[in-house]
């Protein structure tokens, strides 16, 4: 602690005091300046998606398909195939993902302790978290699609890897959170550890692992990477996630961003929104858990 | 934490232990599942290196070490990634130059200058900008983004003919898709990771240091430099390295915006093309050593964003150590 303190602050009596006061002013100023700059883009991009989605954006946009060639206008059928390849790809990332991450940060956080085995598990768990998407992208093309080709449930393994940490590190953030003397007491009326663990733990966390699993789910919605090489973008809708090519709202979007047509471009705007709501929607969803049900806050 | 240690520790209650022995086969298979998932991370990481290096063998094989030259072309089978290596550096460090002090910026902001009540909307206004999926970053800097700023890269050019340095930097050609184009996007996309970090690191600092400080008179502005800065500038270190490190595995985003062009060149304005940009542009495409050599260079992209990974984490946990200490 020594060695971080020897800051040299007494006043500088050469300088004037104005001079002091005016550079602290100007810190202030561009450290709002900074929050501007974020907010701009930010505005600049939400505006635009949704000034330009909201056009498109209709019911039978969102459920009717085949999804038109690129040439056709936006008012010709819609991404129906879409929608429903998202839902079938994330809802089964979710069913690997979610609960094999909650049981890894029960390992982490109840039986490794302080151990080296779950610090190492931890600490790369965290490195996973950096793992590009597009490499989960080829590393399921190389051990999965390879052999038993496209299909939506590659995709849905490639988002369940990358949401595995994420899951991993919010619950292990919630267990920490739940007090020891919850658990003393438990054992205290002779329940074993993993009763313990699933009677007592969990539900005191249930709330803020539910918010950190909608938030996981709400960036693997928007991922793109992972599914250009397990799903391989189609645009008739496949209800069978475990056979055949199948599509997603971003590989749409990514499908039709670079095309000259005006159509296809209004699709890709009106797939965006519909993406952004769905995000929007499962962040605040997140959020109004985290407020209502965490008992134990930071 | 005496729960922790109770299945490790045979001193925990009384002699001879008649209740270890009789630990129900429920509970320990429960204990060598969570293990498994755990587990499951490392192995997770083991199979990436391993497969996609296996894949990717016959890239490693044939160019040996011609990876690393400036000789794209698929057509006559030449896969020299060089390009490709410099588009993804170049377009991170643009990333991280812009995107780090307004990150530090608004972690300051957050933690020495606004109230608990204001700081709360200010973080979900920056978690919205995490929300944003990258494709949607891709599509508003093609369509919308690229055609505005090439006007502005025109009068910058023109700006700086004839002056040596920046002549070679911000001179023709320009384009809207460009390194640079793709530099800010990726900034947008990484400040709000660079600014979440910074700020637990920043909220570490012990607040008898601050009190200190301004106890000596000090300015806000010379508490952040003498109290605040010399305690997390490790921590930031790490915080960086994460950005960059998300930079350049950033895909879709760049992959619409860098322009596709394998060419290395000084002119920041000039389209280029990234390693995460050209595996998701030309992958379709691809078979044998092409496939392979696109593969390679998801490899050689694990190995960098592992290694900058590895040292981050190790940097913000120490620092995160040093401040709980």
């Amino acid at each position: 602690m020594a060695a971080i303190t020897e800051p040299q602050l007494g006043p500088n009596l050469e300088e004037p005091a104005g001079w002091r006061r005016t550079k602290n002013r100007m810190a202030t100023v561009l450290m709002v300046v900074s929050f501007v700059l974020v907010i701009i883009p930010l505005v600049f991009v939400l505006y635009t998606v949704v000034v330009k989605g909201i056009k498109i954006i209709s019911w039978s946009f969102l459920t009717s398909g085949p999804i038109p060639p690129n040439v056709a206008p936006a008012d010709v059928g819609g991404i129906g195939p879409a929608v429903l390849g998202t839902i079938e790809i994330v809802a089964l990332a979710t069913a690997m993902a979610v609960p094999l991450g909650v049981l890894g940060a029960i390992y982490l956080n109840e039986y490794g302790g302080k151990g080296v085995l779950a610090r190492l598990i931890g600490f790369f768990s965290d490195v996973m978290t950096g793992v590009p998407s597009i490499v989960m992208g080829l590393f399921i093309f190389s051990i999965w699609v390879l052999h038993f080709q496209f299909s939506g449930f590659a995709g849905a393994l490639a988002l369940g890897c990358l949401m595995l940490p994420v899951v991993i590190r919010s619950t292990d953030e919630m267990l920490k959170l739940v007090p020891n003397p919850l658990r003393e007491g438990s054992y205290a009326l002779g329940a074993s550890k993993a009763r313990v663990t699933v009677t007592v733990v969990l539900p005191a966390a249930i709330g803020g692992i539910v918010s950190g699993a909608l938030l996981a789910i709400a960036r693997a919605a928007g991922e793109t990477a992972p599914l250009l090489f397990t799903i391989l973008t189609v645009t008739t809708a496949n209800p069978n996630p475990f056979s055949g090519p199948n599509t997603s709202l971003p590989s749409q979007i990514f499908a039709n961003a670079t095309s000259p047509y005006v159509g296809a471009q209004d699709r890709a705007w009106g797939t965006a929104l519909t993406l952004i709501v769905i995000a929007f929607v499962l962040m605040i969803a997140a959020r109004i858990i985290t407020a209502r049900f965490s008992r134990f806050s930071r | 934490m005496s729960t922790l240690t109770q299945q490790a520790g045979p001193a925990t209650a009384g002699p001879a232990h008649p209740l270890r022995q009789r630990r129900p086969l429920g509970d320990r298979t429960f204990q060598i599942v969570a293990l498994a998932c755990g587990l499951l991370v490392l192995v997770i990481l083991v199979l990436i290196a391993f497969s996609t290096t296996q894949q990717a063998s016959s890239w490693f094989k044939t160019e040996g070490w011609a990876i690393f030259t400036n000789d794209w072309n698929p057509a006559a089978n030449k896969f020299g990634a060089l390009a490709f290596i410099y588009g993804t550096a170049i377009t991170a460090a643009i990333a991280v130059i812009m995107a780090v002090p307004v990150s530090v910026g608004i972690a300051l902001l957050l933690t020495e200058v606004v109230p608990y009540r204001w700081a709360r909307p200010i973080v979900y206004v920056i978690d919205l900008l995490a929300v944003v999926p990258s494709v949607v970053w891709g599509l508003w800097g093609i369509l919308v983004f690229a055609p505005w700023i090439a006007n502005i890269y025109k009068s910058i050019a023109s700006g700086v003919a004839g002056i040596p340095v920046l002549d070679n930097l911000f001179g023709a050609p320009t384009s809207g898709a460009s390194f640079f184009t793709a530099g800010i996007i990726l900034a947008f996309m990484i400040t709000p990771i660079v600014t979440s970090l910074s700020r637990e690191v920043i909220a570490t600092v012990p607040a008898i240091d601050k009190e200190g400080a301004y106890a000596l008179g000090a300015t806000r502005l010379e508490m952040i430099t003498g109290a605040v800065w010399p305690h997390s500038k490790g921590g930031i270190t790490g915080a960086v390295l994460l950005g960059l490190g998300r930079a350049m595995g950033e895909t879709i985003a760049a992959a619409l915006v860098i322009g596709s062009s394998a060419t290395i060149t000084s002119h920041l304005f000039a389209p280029g093309d990234s390693m995460p940009a050209v595996i998701a542009n030309q992958f379709g495409e691809a078979s044998g050593v092409f496939r392979a050599a696109l593969i390679g260079l998801g490899v050689l992209l694990f190995a960098f964003t592992i290694i900058i990974n590895i040292i981050a984490r190790l940097i913000v946990g120490r620092s995160a150590e040093q401040g709980t200490a």
